[in-house]
Formats: C-alpha cells, sequence, structure tokens
C-alpha cells in the first residue's frame, strides 16, 4: 500500500529555548515556536505498517536527514512518543490505515516540549518532573535481611498494575493540557509514578510524599481534561492515579491549598441544598480571609452582574434535600 | 421488586407538557450550571424541545453530579447521588436521561458505569437509596441533548427543520472535554476526531472552522485553584479559532461557555484580542429552527452574540 507522510522539519538551530523570551510561558505560544516546515514522502509497506515503519523506511532509503528517536519497535521503549495526527502517540504502536487522514499521515515533534531537531524532542523537562517526585522505593525499617524478602499481601500490588505499566514515553505529559500553559505542573507521568510509590505498602515515606504533591505545581494544578487518559499507549490513567493521590492526602490531613478548600466549599453546597450554589462557591474556595484573592475575583464577579448571569440570591434547595444531607452523613467522610 | 415512587417525584413542575402519545419523553437533568447563572441555557432547551417535538420532563429533586469535585474527594457520594437521580428517572418510567452539560455526561455516564459493572455498588448504592424507598435497577442511559439531536432526531430531519439557516456564519465547535474524554466512559464519537458539533453546525447552515483547539480544555475545571491557567488555556484555544475564521463558538457546555464567554477579555492581554461571542448549542439551534431571538437570553453573554447575527444579517 502506498502512505503519504508528512513530517514536521524543525531547522536544528532553532530550538524553543532559544527563542523563548524572558519572563514568557514556556513552552512559549506557537507563533515563537522555531521554524517548521512540513515534508511530504510517499513510501510503498504493507497494509499492517505502522508510522514508525514508515518513517525507518523514510530514513533509510529515502532522505537520511530525518531525525527520529527509536529502538525496540513493540511499544515497550517509550522512545518513540510523537506528535502523529496532532496528539501524542508511539509511533510504533500507530497503525498507518487508522492514522491516514484527509490522504496522508501527519508526524511532528509535540509542541510543547523543546525540540532538538525534527521528530527528537527534548525529555529533560520530562525527566526532570519524573524524578522530582522520588520514584524510589523508602524502605520501612527495620529492612528484610539479604536472605530475606518483604512479604507484601497479593492484593496491595495488584492495586498498583497500572501504575507499574508505565514505559515513561512522556505521550501524557506531552499532551497535558494543564502543562501546556502550566510549565510547572508535575504532569500526569510523574504523579502516576507518586502514587505507585504513595499506594505501595512497604514505602516509609508516604505522609511526606502526600505533602510535597499537594503543594504547588502538584495534584491539584490538573484540570480533569482526561487527555492523558486518552494518550497513554499502555493504559495508565494517570489522572485516575493523581485523583487517588487527591483522596490519600486530603484524608492524611493536607487540606491547607486551594484544591481542598474549593472541593469542601463545592460539597458544602450540595449538602445542604442538593445543587452548587455559585453565590457561595467563589468566596469560599478562594479563601473567606484571604482578601487579596478576594479583590481579585471582583472585577469578573462584576462583569457576570452586569451581563445577567448573577446566579439567584435566594439559594433554592431541591426537593428531598434531606435525603442528600442522609448519603453525605453516610458516606461524606470528611464532607460530614 | 419494582421502583418505589419517591414522593418528591411526584409533583413534576411547569415545564412538562402534556402531548399526545407519540410525543417522545425524555428525563432531563439541566445541572446546577443551567439553573443557575446561565438560566439561558435552560430556557433555550425548553424552547428547541418545542421545536423538535419531544417532552422533557425534567428531574426536579435530581441533585448535583458530583462535577468531577465531590468525585475527586469522595467517589462513593458521587455515585449514590447519581443512583438517586436515576432510581427517579426510574421512577417515572423513563430509560433515557438528557444532559445539557458535557461534565454532567461524563461524570454521570462514569458513575452509572460504575453501578452498572459492580453488583457490589449497585447493591452498596441501593442499601442506602433504600433507608428512601427509592432503588436504582440499572436502566438508565445518559444522554447529551447533542448526541439526540443526532441519533434520535436526526441531521436530515433537523436540516428539514431549519427556518432561519446561518447563511454560512463561521462557528468554531468547542466540545468540553467530560463529552469525549475518556472514550470507555462516553465512547459515543472518537475522542480524537469527533464531527457531532460540525454536522450539526452545518445542518444548521453555519460553516465549521476547524481548529486544533476544539477538543482541548477550557480550564474551567481549574479556575478557581489557577485562574492564570484557566485565562490562558481559554486565550490560546480562541487564539486558534479566531486565526481559522471562526465568528462564534459553539459548546454543548455551560462551564465551557462560562469559561470562554468570561475569560477572553482577560485574556486578551497576552493572547490578543479575540471577543468569540459563545452560544450554548441549544440557543444557536433554537435559533435556526425559529426561535425568536429575543426569548434564548442572548442578551446575558458578556460578549454580545447578537453583533454577529447582526453582521450576517440573520437580526435585525
Amino acid at each position: 500500500m502506498q502512505f503519504t507522510i508528512e513530517i514536521g522539519r524543525y531547522n536544528p538551530e532553532g530550538t524553543y529555548a532559544e527563542r523563548a523570551v524572558q519572563g514568557e510561558c514556556f513552552p512559549p505560544p506557537w507563533d515563537k515556536a522555531p521554524p517548521k516546515h512540513y515534508q511530504t514522502y510517499t513510501v510503498e509497506l504493507p497494509e499492517h505498517a505502522v508510522v514508525l515503519d514508515a518513517l525507518i523506511a523514510i530514513r533509510e532509503y529515502q532522505d537520511e536527514s530525518v531525525a527520529v528517536r527509536c529502538a525496540c519497535r513493540s511499544a515497550i521503549c517509550g522512545s518513540c512518543a510523537m506528535w502523529v495526527n496532532g496528539h501524542a502517540h508511539l509511533a510504533c504502536k500507530s497503525k498507518l490505515t487508522e492514522f491516514t487522514k484527509d490522504g496522508k499521515t501527519r508526524v511532528e515533534s509535540p509542541p510543547s516540549m523543546p525540540v532538538i531537531r525534527d521528530l527528537v524532542c527534548d525529555m529533560t523537562t520530562f525527566w526532570g518532573k519524573h524524578f522530582k517526585v522520588n520514584p524510589w522505593l523508602d524502605a520501612k525499617k527495620p529492612e528484610p535481611g539479604p536472605m530475606e524478602e518483604y512479604r507484601v499481601p497479593n492484593a496491595a500490588m495488584e492495586e498498583l498494575i497500572q501504575e507499574v505499566s508505565c514505559i515513561s514515553c512522556g505521550a501524557c505529559l506531552m499532551d497535558c493540557e494543564s502543562f501546556a500553559v502550566n510549565p510547572d505542573f508535575l504532569g500526569p507521568q510523574a504523579l502516576a509514578q507518586a502514587y505507585r510509590y504513595v499506594g505501595d505498602p512497604r514505602d516509609s515515606k508516604t505522609r511526606d510524599r502526600l505533602g510535597e504533591y499537594s503543594g504547588p505545581g502538584g495534584i491539584w494544578d490538573c484540570t480533569h481534561c482526561y487527555e492523558c487518559v486518552t494518550q497513554c499507549p499502555k493504559g495508565v490513567d494517570p489522572l485516575e492515579q493523581i485523583l487517588k493521590i487527591r483522596r490519600l492526602a486530603v484524608d492524611a490531613g493536607f487540606t491547607n491549598n486551594p484544591g481542598t478548600r474549593h472541593a469542601d466549599a463545592f460539597a458544602t453546597s450540595v449538602k445542604h441544598s442538593g445543587r452548587l450554589n455559585e453565590l457561595t462557591l467563589l468566596p469560599k474556595s478562594v479563601g473567606l480571609f484571604n482578601v487579596f484573592g478576594q479583590l481579585k475575583t471582583l472585577p469578573s464577579a462584576i462583569n457576570m452582574i452586569r451581563a445577567g448571569k448573577l446566579p439567584p440570591i435566594i439559594h433554592k434547595s431541591i426537593p428531598g434535600v434531606s435525603r442528600i444531607k442522609a448519603i453525605f452523613d453516610r458516606l461524606g467522610g470528611r464532607f460530614k | 421488586m419494582s421502583t418505589t415512587l419517591l414522593p418528591e417525584d411526584l409533583p413534576l413542575d411547569a415545564h412538562t407538557r402534556t402531548r399526545s402519545a407519540q410525543t417522545k419523553r425524555y428525563g432531563f437533568f439541566p445541572g446546577c450550571v443551567a439553573k443557575e447563572s446561565c438560566k439561558e441555557l435552560f430556557n433555550s432547551t425548553m424552547l428547541l424541545a418545542d421545536k423538535l417535538g419531544i417532552e422533557l420532563i425534567e428531574l426536579t429533586a435530581a441533585s448535583c453530579c458530583g462535577a468531577s469535585v465531590v468525585n475527586d474527594v469522595n467517589r462513593d457520594v458521587a455515585r449514590v447521588l447519581n443512583a438517586r437521580t436515576y432510581a427517579q428517572a426510574e421512577a417515572l418510567g423513563l430509560d433515557d436521561v438528557i444532559t445539557i452539560c458535557s461534565t454532567c455526561t461524563g461524570h454521570m455516564r462514569a458513575a452509572n458505569k460504575e453501578l452498572r459493572e459492580s453488583e457490589a455498588r449497585m447493591d452498596h448504592a441501593n442499601a442506602i437509596l433504600g433507608k428512601f424507598g427509592a432503588k436504582y435497577q440499572g436502566t438508565v442511559t445518559v444522554r447529551h441533548l447533542l448526541w439526540l439531536l443526532i441519533d434520535d432526531i436526526g441531521l436530515d430531519n433537523l436540516r428539514s427543520m431549519v427556518v432561519h439557516p446561518l447563511n454560512g456564519l463561521k462557528v468554531a465547535p468547542f466540545y468540553g472535554c467530560h463529552i469525549i474524554r475518556p472514550e470507555s466512559v462516553n465512547g459515543w464519537e472518537s475522542a480524537r476526531n469527533p464531527h457531532s458539533l460540525e454536522d450539526v453546525i452545518e445542518a444548521i447552515g453555519g460553516e465549521a472552522v476547524d481548529y486544533a483547539g476544539k477538543t482541548r480544555c477550557c480550564g474551567f475545571h481549574i479556575q478557581l485553584e489557577k485562574d492564570n491557567v484557566a485565562t490562558d488555556m481559554v486565550g490560546q484555544n480562541m487564539r486558534m479559532a479566531k486565526e481559522r475564521g471562526a465568528e462564534a463558538v459553539i459548546t454543548p457546555c455551560p462551564l465551557c461557555h462560562l469559561a470562554l464567554d468570561g475569560y477572553q477579555a482577560d485574556s486578551a492581554a497576552r493572547w490578543g484580542r479575540t471577543d468569540l461571542p459563545t452560544f450554548h448549542l441549544p440557543q444557536l439551534v433554537a435559533f435556526a429552527l425559529g426561535v425568536p431571538p429575543d426569548k434564548l437570553g442572548l442578551n446575558k453573554h458578556l460578549i454580545d452574540p447578537r453583533d454577529v447575527l447582526v453582521d450576517r444579517d440573520l437580526i435585525a
């Protein structure tokens, strides 16, 4: 079969880092991206071929200047994550027939990462985040002797199968919407790894970890966009792991952060009226004693009121709200 | 055992109209925002239902779906709250629950999936609901109005109902994360290449603008934690739409509407002025189907959408 591949070629001299404007967000907006042009190649491959087959064929037989990073070719090493038709995928796992759109397949380096050359992006940011969560076991004392082993219930490790499946390809971070505008965010991969150790019964630093992940750039910086869940080629579901850490962190008492305040304000409103009370949600989430924060929200609040978007002053409860209270009392945990 | 009718379910509110036996009836879950700051969404949905000839029976006693916030901290509560909503729909003999919010769709479907896939979770929920004499049997399907338009009304049918075609108005679709992702929960269309909104835009005489931001996040769910992140997301997506020639945006989600409509002014400093008016899905469809524009709450937007309609000679 004949396939048309469009490769995003980058001028090797033009990296994001060099062109980033001081004081501006990183990665920079797309119009400040390095000079890029798309070069089209046509390859003859069998129907079952994957994107990486095409890239290797192009590099070997047509244009040796195309830079591509790959190793195992079987979705286990995580080297070949790149943008295929505008989303992060492993090139070795993406069948060409499935990824042909309007007669072609567009392959490029993800715009959220600095580019080294062509399809090779700089993963330094990714590894920095990965190591920031201390992705190793800090074993409980006493450690077993040299000829002994830790005994862990099977069920406890089964809980972690998803996180252990991570191959650190970075596809989730490449498409993470929060990271794209908030470079300090630890991101889905690092936080999924974080849960792998938080959830490990052998680890001794669980509390420290939860405190650290609750800070700025941590679990509460995720926007629930589910891009990571969609992009992960190994079914890790990073967002679900972030939510697990949120629950554990709140239960462990790490509640002095905007995320928990917002959740508390929201849940209280639902508990008392069955519905969201938009009027009280905003001030409560910002923190009632946070004068600066309250002032900052004032202009948007005034704009909303002027447009007639004022929620009802008297917030009506739903019929049978006592039942909602009963559900919260029974299951609420922190929301009782 | 048959579901016990909850006393709170019985007095159906004023929006319930009696129709012939042929009128298709749906359970309707408007969600909190459509009842609070985006009442224009609720009203235009009811007006659209009239034009479509369907009956939306509002589940007046339904609670909030959890909207990802309750679920974050306590999934059990969110699941049981939703089970209670489904029990009400069942008690009214309604299998379909129609939502008008992407976030409600995603989280209600997720709760429903959790309940239907595990007997233990269903029993757990019913043990609590049982105390009020309610029971969820697992028959409810949660769908968005957008899906209803395509599956039940049909695009050809919709096209034939149009009386005010949009004269090629260039509309950028903005899906909202939770109506397409994760695919394991929604799965109604591809999470990477959805085209239902484009299909609807074209059916009502508009021109759909293709841009990378259409499936991206509006930042609403992080606005109260990190407002600058949300503002940047809005700015980035709206600029992409504007550069592709969009004159307006359409979204099936009131949370996206609040973010896009509310924060474009704030994002202008960094991303340039975009000023794209953001229509709720039923607003624009109802307009095309002949609902008078003054009934659609077009004056309740921060960025007035009437200007583009005037530019295109759609309203005087």
